[in-house]
């Protein structure tokens, strides 16, 4: 890792890009903060919020639900696996590449969507 | 054969030798801290090196460093202990400690690195454009920074006090002064290195312990799960050191001098079957084969050990795992030592990769500490009459294993546990001094330092005068309050147009008196199990379902009523929030302050 002592502040020279001046303008409409470019920013906050929140109402509901499938089938947290019990395999080891999974999943939607809201502006 | 075990006493190691190899190893986990802080100091030049290293640091550095940081010994030692103690339910801890950076991942990382700010104080200007805040914020990190720190130091002294028979406060001094030094010298850029270095070796000296300890489990096919309580392979001598009840299973003979039930006794007893008052100071000697009694509230026989939904000791086991699971999947969301190291990434792309990358790193550590806390109760089933099985991880080879392989363990053990009190106090520490440093003083590298020895010097002091607070007590408050304040403060500023300072404000005292008002009450003793069916005890012990809803309704609610503060910037504040950096809005903050 090298030091970065005053580096300077990173600037975009616009026109020199290929796609030509109708880029330009959606752009400049995201940061002069237009009503387009607000909408558009509207538009790509909405969709990250509806992704994180719909992605975290899985796992916590998944999480809730272990306590009670204990509570409600009780033959289920006495089976066992491999010769361990079923409780202790799915808190101690199965929740790990679950949560990882999740987290997967979320970055790559993510990261579409912004790809999407790249595309909108360099239109 | 006859064997002393003691356990978190003030006292001695009971006559042992102090073991060569741990202290070898202690002294090479702390030279190894030293020399890579040295090294990183180097490096550290401007004030942008000493908040943020400059932002510089790529997502797997950055990811083993967040984890070095996290793992502190509420996770290496005190897991263990509450798996040995509660079985099942135990396992929520490490399960929420880790889903915590999922949570990150979803709502804050990308986001607040985007935001360019340096410190949480920092973020709650940007976004809501009041000096006040910034304050209010500054003096709640202080408070979540201060009160994880205390027990951190603490841990450290009686960690050597277990190992090494050393008075409590040397270990508490030797770990601030190596913290302070390091992050006086350093600042962020030193201890980035230091931490990646340590989750390494944290993970090796929980992974290898607990391997051979299943070779050695496997090899003597020994029943797990019994339906009688767990016995004892030889007599064993356990030191009272505070007060505790525990529950006795069938009539026990013992030998003990001391206290129990209030009333003196030098001698051999019988214990009846049901609960009995150990005072500290007490000394029981328990025969071979012996039925060790349990922690009053401790699932005492083996099948119910093995089953969930037997909580946490105390009342309403399901209310407690709920409330367990809110506190540490939204309080990791508001660790101000955390939030800190995802400004360190370059962009809002790589602090999601480094989110990412630590539920893998800590998925993967958490495994071992399950284990061992399975071997402890096996091995180790004495640790289980005092409340405090900390200790588990750490008496455990020596215990299973003769010899040298024994004592080696031992001492991978003990280095592992002096890494995770350099570690995370260090992370703290940054955190306090970045903070102290930019809003109390005037920013420069200088005051950095001056910050940084203050902040590490006051809660040492503390740490040495006030009574010591359990190590996952003082975890699972440090996660209420940082749930009940910060985390709404960065959720609702990073999603919610409408959130306004007085909102903001109302939402974070709020928040954060509830949950450490009920942490302290239930520390300084609570309230009964028997009053209104176990219900205001409960609360107290696991506030989090409680101020969590508070904090954030009462955020949404002050924010509508005072609609008209709403900052007239939010269009271009949320754009730089969310738009990807390609679209060239981000700005880094601390350009701002000066640097020499």
């Amino acid at each position: 890792m090298s030091t970065h002592e005053h580096r300077p502040t990173r600037t975009r020279v616009v026109l020199a890009q290929r796609r030509g001046a109708r880029m330009v303008r959606t752009r400049v409409e995201v940061q002069e903060h237009t009503e387009v470019g607000e909408a558009m920013v509207r538009g790509l906050v909405r969709a990250q919020l509806g992704l994180a929140l719909r992605l975290a109402l899985v796992t916590v509901g998944a999480l809730c639900a272990i306590p009670l499938v204990g509570i409600v089938f009780p033959s289920l947290t006495t089976a066992t696996l491999l010769g361990i019990r079923l409780p202790w395999l799915v808190l101690g080891v199965t929740v790990y590449p679950f949560l990882y999974g999740v987290g997967r999943i979320y970055i790559r939607l993510a990261e579409r969507n912004e790809q999407d809201f790249n595309d909108l502006v360099e239109d | 054969m006859s064997r002393t075990s003691t356990i978190w006493s003030k006292t001695d190691v009971g006559g042992h030798p102090i073991p060569t190899v741990t202290v070898l190893a202690l002294v090479l986990a702390a030279l190894a801290t030293v020399a890579i802080g040295i090294y990183g100091v180097r490096l550290a030049r401007t004030t942008s090196d000493f908040l943020v290293a400059s932002r510089s640091v790529g997502p797997r550095w950055n990811a083993a460093a967040i984890s070095g940081e996290y793992l502190s010994a509420a996770s290496f030692l005190g897991v263990a202990g509450l798996i040995a103690k509660y079985g099942t339910d135990a396992m929520w801890y490490p399960i929420g400690f880790t889903a915590g950076y999922l949570g990150l991942l979803l709502f804050v990382a990308a986001p607040l690195r985007r935001s360019g700010a340096y410190t949480v104080p920092d973020f709650a200007e940007f976004r809501l454009g009041s000096r006040r805040l910034r304050t209010l914020s500054t003096v709640v990190v202080l408070l979540v920074c201060g009160l994880y720190l205390i027990p951190q130091f603490q841990g450290a002294g009686l960690t050597l006090n277990i190992l090494l028979g050393t008075p409590g406060w040397v270990g508490a001094v030797g770990v601030g002064l190596i913290v302070i030094a390091n992050v006086a010298g350093g600042g962020m850029r030193s201890i980035t290195f230091v931490q990646a270095f340590q989750f390494w070796l944290k993970l090796t000296a929980v992974a290898i312990p607990a391997l051979v300890l299943l070779v050695h489990f496997i090899s003597e096919d020994r029943p797990l799960g019994s339906p009688a309580p767990p016995t004892l392979a030889q007599e064993t001598t356990v030191d009272i050191t505070t007060d505790v009840v525990v529950k006795v299973a069938e009539t026990q003979s013992a030998r003990a001098t001391g206290m129990i039930d209030g009333q003196p006794v030098d001698g051999p007893v019988s214990l009846a079957p049901g609960q009995h008052e150990l005072s500290a100071g007490t000394q029981l000697v328990l025969q071979a084969g012996a039925q060790v009694p349990v922690v009053s509230g401790a699932p005492a026989d083996g099948a119910s050990w093995l089953a969930p939904g037997n909580g946490l000791g105390g009342p309403h086991p399901l209310y407690q795992v709920y409330s367990l699971i809110l506190a540490t999947f939204l309080g990791t969301m508001g660790l101000p030592h955390v939030l800190v190291r995802f400004y360190t990434n370059p962009d809002g792309k790589a602090a999601r990769a480094t989110a990412l990358t630590v539920i893998g790193l800590l998925g993967v550590f958490y495994l071992f500490p399950t284990l061992l806390g399975v071997f402890a109760r096996l091995y180790v089933p004495q640790l289980l009459i005092t409340g405090t099985s900390d200790a588990a991880v750490l008496l455990l080879p020596g215990s299973v294993l003769a010899g040298l392989p024994g004592q080696l363990l031992a001492a991978l053990v003990a280095a592992g546990a002096l890494a995770a009190f350099l570690s995370t106090s260090s992370g703290l520490l940054v955190s306090v001094a970045g903070v102290l440093s930019t809003d109390v003083l005037r920013g420069r590298v200088r005051d950095f330092r001056i910050a940084a020895i203050l902040a590490g010097a006051v809660p040492l002091a503390l740490s040495i005068t006030v009574a010591s607070l359990d190590v996952s007590r003082a975890v699972g408050l440090v996660f209420g309050v940082a749930a009940s304040t910060l985390c709404p403060l960065l959720v609702l500023g990073i999603w919610w147009r409408g959130l306004t300072v007085a909102g903001a404000a109302t939402g974070l005292i709020a928040g954060g008196a509830v949950a450490a008002g009920a942490t302290t009450v239930s520390v300084l003793g609570g309230v009964s199990d028997h009053v209104w069916d176990g219900w205001p005890a409960v609360i107290l012990d696991y506030p989090a379902a409680v101020s969590v809803p508070l904090a954030f309704g009462s955020m949404v609610l002050v924010s509508r009523a005072t609609r008209h503060q709403t900052v007239a910037e939010v269009g271009r504040i949320f754009t730089r929030l969310h738009a990807p950096e390609r679209l060239g809005m981000g700005d880094d903050r601390e350009r701002e302050l000066r640097s020499d």
